[in-house]
């Protein structure tokens, strides 16, 4: 594949996009486990949702 | 199922769960596939090897605007409806949203340099691209510095659904004023100028990255959800505490 006289601009615009990508997926994941671990932190210490509760 | 059914915020966290690893394996594959072909594209005639960043910019342009028109959608949920994950949508969308035109708006200029000579310049598909950029970091504002949720959700939902009369503006930008940026060339009417050649891998591309914002959507939905749940449980945590 030659990318011609133009390379460094083709190049950057896929090294840009694949960041941003890489940003928003780490974001997403790091997010979820961090929701998650306090989620869980909570219920340990015996905090439940009101739909949970009994009665 | 009914549309409905979808309501329920922990009914739609058990579909996710299910969902979430054939949109990834589709995804994955999908790029794969569209990555090959874009590689393997031939060179336009006049733009050379450049047109390859056709296969990021135009999706990532229609996934800014598909954005906003997903936030516009949820923002009458918020208001009208006021459907229980109308917000979570809306809020989960904009980064997102935010991001893809970002990318639009960098590649667009990467290209336009070997193309017209220049990173930028003031022509309305530009600048209303622009507009967007600013609009979703306005929504971003509202949603991330509002101290009580339920304002901020509102406030961000007027804005999305004034800010949904710059899409109109974005597509026929081309059509109403005499830009630089070049007219539609894939959605018109006479069909597409882009030969088949180049038109398919840039639709497979097109295709990867909504299945990606999709996916990334849901997932922040999900993390949405996690989040007001964390919220409510410290605030009855706190009730506790002074009861």
């Amino acid at each position: 594949m030659n990318l011609g006289s133009h390379a460094d601009f083709i190049v950057a615009a896929y090294a840009v996009a694949l960041f941003v990508v890489a940003a928003l997926i780490a974001w997403v994941l790091l997010d979820y486990s961090t929701q998650r671990r306090i989620l869980e932190d909570l219920e340990e210490r015996g905090v439940t949702r009101r739909s949970r509760r009994k009665g | 199922m009914a549309v409905i059914d979808f309501a329920n915020p922990t009914r739609f966290l058990r579909i996710v769960d299910r969902l979430m690893p054939w949109l990834i394996a589709a995804t994955v594959m999908l790029f794969a596939i569209g990555l090959y072909r874009a590689m393997n594209a031939p060179d336009d005639y006049q733009q050379g090897a450049t047109v390859k960043i056709m296969f990021l910019h135009v999706p990532a342009a229609w996934l800014g605007m598909f954005g906003w028109a997903l936030m516009s959608v949820a923002a009458l949920g918020t208001l009208v409806w006021r459907h229980p994950l109308a917000d979570v949508s809306g809020k989960a969308a904009a980064p997102i949203g935010a991001a893809f035109t970002f990318i639009c708006l960098v590649t667009g200029s990467l290209w336009g340099r070997p193309t017209w000579g220049t990173y930028w310049v003031w022509d309305a598909r530009l600048t209303s691209m622009l507009v967007l950029l600013l609009l979703y970091l306005g929504v971003l504002a509202l949603y991330w510095t509002a101290e009580e949720p339920g304002r901020g959700a509102r406030a961000a939902a007027i804005l999305s659904l004034v800010g949904a009369v710059n899409l109109p503006i974005i597509k026929f930008s081309v059509d109403w004023w005499n830009t630089l940026h070049q007219p539609a060339s894939v959605f018109r009417v006479g069909g597409s100028t882009i030969d088949p050649s180049l038109l398919t891998p840039l639709l497979i591309m097109a295709l990867a990255f909504t299945l990606l914002f999709v996916t990334l959507h849901l997932a922040a939905m999900r993390n949405e959800i996690l989040r007001r749940r964390v919220r409510n449980m410290r605030l009855m945590q706190a009730q506790e505490a002074h009861a």
